[in-house]
């Protein structure tokens, strides 16, 4: 048999419990208005970084490609053009192409990259309308990308979570 | 023009700006419900159509307009297309009584004054049933079909204890007229939700079962019936239904705040008249606010469950309270 002042009690208490949440802080974020708060240290798109003076640090080893578990990495190198090198060393990527929808977002190519040249950044929205223009080549991955440009000199991406907000 | 027709004309002039009112009270209803809902689940509700979401409702609106609208092969074409209008009909209908307010000279702010109001807004209210049990029969699918015969048995069901809970209040004041019923409360400022506290909740939770709201919307409890008796419905049609349970959520909380709440009754009315349909409309606000509190807060209840509290603890609670409240104005009014 119910209690009927229980279950009215029960019906108050649920009541004042709603009431609490309806002056409660949201848990919404205006997402492409306000930035998404990330874990500090989350790993989304890569981007291949230069040095200070404009030379590019990958020098075509293929350590990431090899490392990747997901195949998702095609690197071509190439020798240097002495009179106009674009690497420091003899090699330099002449193609670097990572197909971001085999990616799972790892890290193990920037774990196995011996320059530091290719790491993950905390951008995440990529979508986009075809797979081709899902294979990111270098003209994506090099660091000149607007959203990623500030970077350019910083020694870790993730040092500085940029909030990825639109600009 | 002959008094017959300029009387006409004045009536139909008034019945179009209040259909406008209502019809944008329900837009404007609908955005404050998903708000309030939203911001009872720490979410931030409709944000994107113009400011704070306020223009969702006309973005809804096209929405539906534009959306095809899709008969049933099977269906009974003319029932089908005619049951949404009828649920809107019997929606609308009820507005022609209802005093918003009172006019300096004592007279209600209302397109007719009706001797008998209450029974009026009580037929209304019964025949909303037939929207909604002919939309759900036409569609001639298995879901509409059990939907609309819920949603049938449901409201005859709450409409007993609902009519006793309203008697009380009818005892009390002694008079069917709306504004009669106001005056009596207002002349003492005595709200009959004190002496009619028992009435005052059986009226709502048979007003929220009316009005096929949460925690008793089993016509359209989507987890068991997909959309309930407007399954099949696209399009205008649908938003029509979407019109008239708005509409009638207005209604009974309109209905409640003359008879239990004393209308326009309140603070400064009688030095500013006029107040009384700013009073009125916080009563009737108030009042939808708590309807979406209860719908935020409450589980569906089970069918048989339903069933049960409605015939055999709603029922007879209001029929004690009737008695007792007839006992009460026999022993103390008796004499007169």
């Amino acid at each position: 048999m119910i209690n009927p002042l229980r279950a009215a009690w029960g019906i108050i208490v649920g009541h004042l419990t709603t009431l609490k949440y309806l002056f409660a802080k949201k848990e919404t974020v205006d997402y492409p208005r306000e930035a998404y708060p990330h874990p500090e240290r989350f790993r989304g798109v890569h981007e291949l970084r230069k040095y200070d003076d404009g030379m590019e640090r990958c020098i075509g080893c293929e350590l990431c490609a090899v490392a990747c578990p997901a195949n998702a990495i095609t690197v071509i190198g190439a020798e240097n053009d002495p009179a106009k090198p674009v690497s420091p060393g003899e090699r330099y990527g002449y193609r670097y192409e990572i197909d971001m929808l085999r990616c799972i977002f790892c890290g193990w190519c920037e774990e196995a990259c011996p320059t530091d040249a290719i790491v993950l950044t905390p951008r995440f929205d990529i979508a986009d309308f075809t797979r081709q223009r899902l294979v990111f080549g270098k003209d994506k991955l090099l660091v000149r990308d607007p959203y990623t440009q500030h970077l350019a000199n910083t020694e870790s991406a993730v040092e500085t979570d940029p909030g990825i907000a639109k600009p | 023009m002959s008094d017959a027709a300029a009387l006409a004309l004045v009536i139909a002039i008034k019945s179009g700006i209040l259909i406008f009112i209502v019809v944008t009270s329900f837009a404007y209803l609908m955005l404050f419900e998903r708000k309030l809902l939203a911001w009872f689940q720490l979410r931030v509700g409709p944000i994107w159509t113009g400011p704070w979401g306020l223009l969702q409702p006309a973005a809804d609106a096209i929405k539906l307009v534009l959306k095809e609208d899709l008969t049933p092969a099977t269906a009974d074409r003319f029932i089908y297309k005619i049951a949404p209008a009828l649920a809107v009909l019997t929606a609308l209908m009820a507005y022609a009584i209802i005093p918003f307010g009172t006019l300096p000279d004592g007279r209600p702010i209302s397109i007719a004054n009706v001797n008998v109001g209450i029974l009026f807004l009580l037929a209304m209210g019964a025949i909303s049933v037939y929207g909604i049990t002919l939309g759900g029969w036409s569609s001639q699918s298995k879901w509409p079909l059990l939907g609309a015969i819920r949603s049938t048995a449901q409201m005859i069901s709450y409409e007993l204890a609902m009519g006793l809970s309203i008697i009380g209040v009818l005892i009390l004041a002694g008079t069917t007229d709306l504004q009669g019923i106001i005056t009596a409360q207002s002349a003492h400022h005595a709200w009959y939700v004190v002496p009619q506290i028992v009435g005052f909740l059986i009226y709502g939770i048979t007003a929220t079962a009316e009005t096929n709201r949460a925690p008793f919307d089993l016509p359209e409890a989507e987890t068991e019936l997909v959309a309930g008796f407007h399954t099949e419905y696209s399009s205008l049609r649908f938003g029509t239904f979407f019109v008239a349970e708005y509409i009638n959520m207005i209604t009974v909380s309109a209905i409640a705040a003359m008879l239990f709440l004393g209308g326009g009754d309140g603070p400064f009315v009688a030095q500013l008249p006029w107040l009384t349909i700013l009073w009125f409309l916080v009563k009737v606000g108030l009042l939808l606010f708590a309807l979406i509190w209860l719908r935020a807060t409450l589980p569906r209840l089970r069918y048989d469950r339903l069933m049960a509290f409605g015939w055999k603890v709603l029922l007879p609670v209001a029929v004690l309270n009737l008695l007792v409240t007839a006992a009460l104005v026999a022993l103390y009014r008796g004499a007169s």
